[in-house]
């Protein structure tokens, strides 16, 4: 390819970096970094579903299977007990990466699905009733819709949704008038997947909590983007995934209030989470073990520890503008691009960029993009009802990571080029 | 495959570009929708069976180069075969989509719908290859909706 694309200044210099971001030093930690996809060296676009993993964790897991493993939380031998103090010591970090008071209010689940569920079975099947209502955005993904709908046909619930711009922006006039006296929730995503919109959430939340109503952030995709401080958004309930902030796959994070996860039923049973068990009673555990049945991903979440340590190191306002800088380039060679249109445009964006292109499926986008060793994702994004509100089947999605580069970018643009050239 | 590009032809650009068969059939007497969850794609099938022999077919939808144009080739295919016919056609196709049947080694009767061979290798657009092919198995049993998720 290296087909350089035309009438585009070298805008790289004229962006502000970071001074702290080497970006090819941080590159170097990554080992799939390096692989070729069909024979072109790979460009990783599509961070949104999953991150690349970098030594630092790779080492973190391999040294806790190689020398520390053993369950949790029931041994009183060595070994368990220090595997304890690790994985604890991740809750911690986890604690301190998000802000939050006490490391109780720190759930590991396997995922953000997961934390959203937990929250409708142990809230939602509790404390919402017929005829209540829960409202969530126009631009969810499938995981912070479909709980709640299955709550509300479950409780005879009605589900209300916040309506949004041709630019992918939240309604919040509109958001302001659906709440009466028959709302008892408000789930919300931080950050869109599909979208890549950062949702004003700090206000949405102040008013929810005017109406007395908790907040549910999905920060999926907010976690591993911009800096999150729980205090100061005020949010009742944050989940997020370990997978797409540079940790393993099979944990996660819920976070919530302590009066609220204390109020809230269990949402699995079994071991951990009991304090006496006996034929005719079971006393559920404190929080956050009343939510953490079964031996839980140990390695993932120390492994997750570790995911931290790194991006904190980086710092996540550093990692955040840099993102920015490249959205703002892709964004710009982008909109050159005769038949592209960005779904997608916020004013306040993560650096997600969706696009669509004249007459071309974004299937056969991935495809051709694919043969030239660039990964992004093609589809739906599990958020069939926004690709339903722009009125198209698809998008092809490339999302940025910090450890990508501007010649990344342009590679992706050259690549668009090339793909028009099949189709035309 | 050798050039990685095998599967994005002429053949398979043009039938996209100029989908033959396309739109609504007058007096159809089968009706069948398909579609891929996955990736959206969604095309809804129009057959006339005449006794045994499918005499007309058309199709409409939304769906990528390679499912829009594995639906044009298999109308222009199909239109005039008989219903048994049609039916060898549809498991010729779908095991040499999923890499089953080698069509250099093995007889079939697929015909230039050879150029459909390379998706094998693409385990991501196998479905997009074969949801028009499934669709029309459906017309012919009177199922009225399939999805590519059913039957793999
Ligand atoms: C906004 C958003 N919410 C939720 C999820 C689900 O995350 P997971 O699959 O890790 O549970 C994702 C990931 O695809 C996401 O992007």
């Amino acid at each position: 390819m290296n087909v350089p694309t035309k009438n585009q200044p070298p805008l790289e210099n004229t962006l502000i970096h970071p001074v702290s971001m080497n970006v090819e030093h941080l590159r170097a930690d990554f080992p799939i970094l390096k692989h070729s996809i069909h024979g072109k060296p790979m460009v990783y676009l599509d961070n949104a579903a999953s991150s690349q993993m970098p030594q630092q964790v790779i080492d973190r897991l391999t040294h806790y299977q190689a020398h520390e493993h053993a369950n949790i939380h029931r041994g009183v031998h060595t070994l368990s007990q220090n595997a304890t103090i690790e994985y604890e010591n991740a809750r911690l970090k986890v604690m301190n990466f998000i802000g939050a008071k006490e490391a109780r209010e720190i759930i590991f689940t396997r995922g953000t699905t997961e934390g959203i569920n937990l929250v409708m079975h142990g809230y939602g099947r509790r404390f919402i009733g017929e005829g209540d209502e829960i409202i969530i955005s126009a631009m969810e993904h499938h995981s912070n819709i479909v709980p709640w709908q299955m709550l509300c046909e479950e409780k005879k619930a009605r589900l209300r949704i916040i309506p949004m711009n041709d630019a992918g922006e939240l309604l919040l006039d509109e958001y302001a008038k659906l709440f009466n006296k028959n709302t008892k929730f408000v789930a919300l995503t931080h950050v869109s997947n599909a979208l890549g919109t950062i949702n004003p959430v700090r206000g949405m939340i102040a008013t929810a909590h005017q109406h007395g109503v908790p907040v549910l952030l999905d920060g999926a995709q907010a976690a591993p983007h911009i800096a999150v401080n729980i205090q100061d958004l005020d949010c009742d309930f944050y989940a997020f995934s370990s997978h797409k902030m540079c940790g393993p796959t099979g944990v996660g994070i819920l976070y919530g209030k302590t009066p609220l996860l204390e109020k809230m039923q269990p949402y699995q049973g079994g071991g951990d989470m009991i304090l006496n068990v006996t034929f005719e009673r079971t006393t559920y555990n404190d929080i956050p073990h009343k939510f953490e049945a079964g031996t839980p991903a140990i390695a993932a979440g120390i492994g997750l520890g570790a995911a931290i340590d790194y991006l904190t190191a980086i710092g996540l306002d550093n990692i955040a503008a840099y993102e920015h800088a490249l959205l703002e380039y892709a964004t710009q060679a982008a909109r050159n691009i005769p038949g592209l249109k960005i779904i997608g445009t916020a004013q306040h964006k993560a650096a997600v960029l969706s696009f669509i292109l004249d007459g071309i499926h974004p299937h056969d986008i991935g495809t051709l993009l694919d043969q030239e060793g660039i990964a992004v994702r093609a589809g739906h994004h599990c958020a069939q009802p926004v690709m339903q509100r722009f009125g198209i089947p698809a998008t092809a999605r490339a999302s940025f990571a910090f450890y990508n580069t501007f010649a990344e970018v342009d590679a992706l643009i050259a690549g668009i080029h090339s793909v028009k050239k099949v189709f035309a | 495959m050798s050039d990685p590009r095998a599967l994005y032809q002429e053949v398979i650009l043009d039938h996209n570009k100029k989908p033959r068969n396309f739109g609504v059939l007058e007096n159809a007497n089968r009706h069948a929708e398909g579609h891929n969850p996955v990736c959206g794609d969604h095309i809804t099938l129009h057959v006339k069976i005449d006794g045994e022999e499918v005499s007309g077919i058309s199709f409409e939808g939304q769906s990528c180069a390679i499912c829009k144009a594995s639906a044009s080739m298999m109308t222009g295919q199909v239109k005039g075969k008989t219903v048994a016919e049609a039916e060898t056609l549809i498991q010729e196709f779908r095991e040499m989509a999923t890499g089953k049947l080698d069509v250099h080694a093995q007889p079939h009767h697929l015909g230039r719908l050879t150029v459909f061979a390379g998706v094998s290798e693409l385990p991501s657009r196998v479905k997009c290859a074969i949801l028009p092919w499934h669709t029309l198995h459906a017309a012919f049993k009177e199922l009225d909706n399939t999805s590519t998720e059913k039957d793999f």
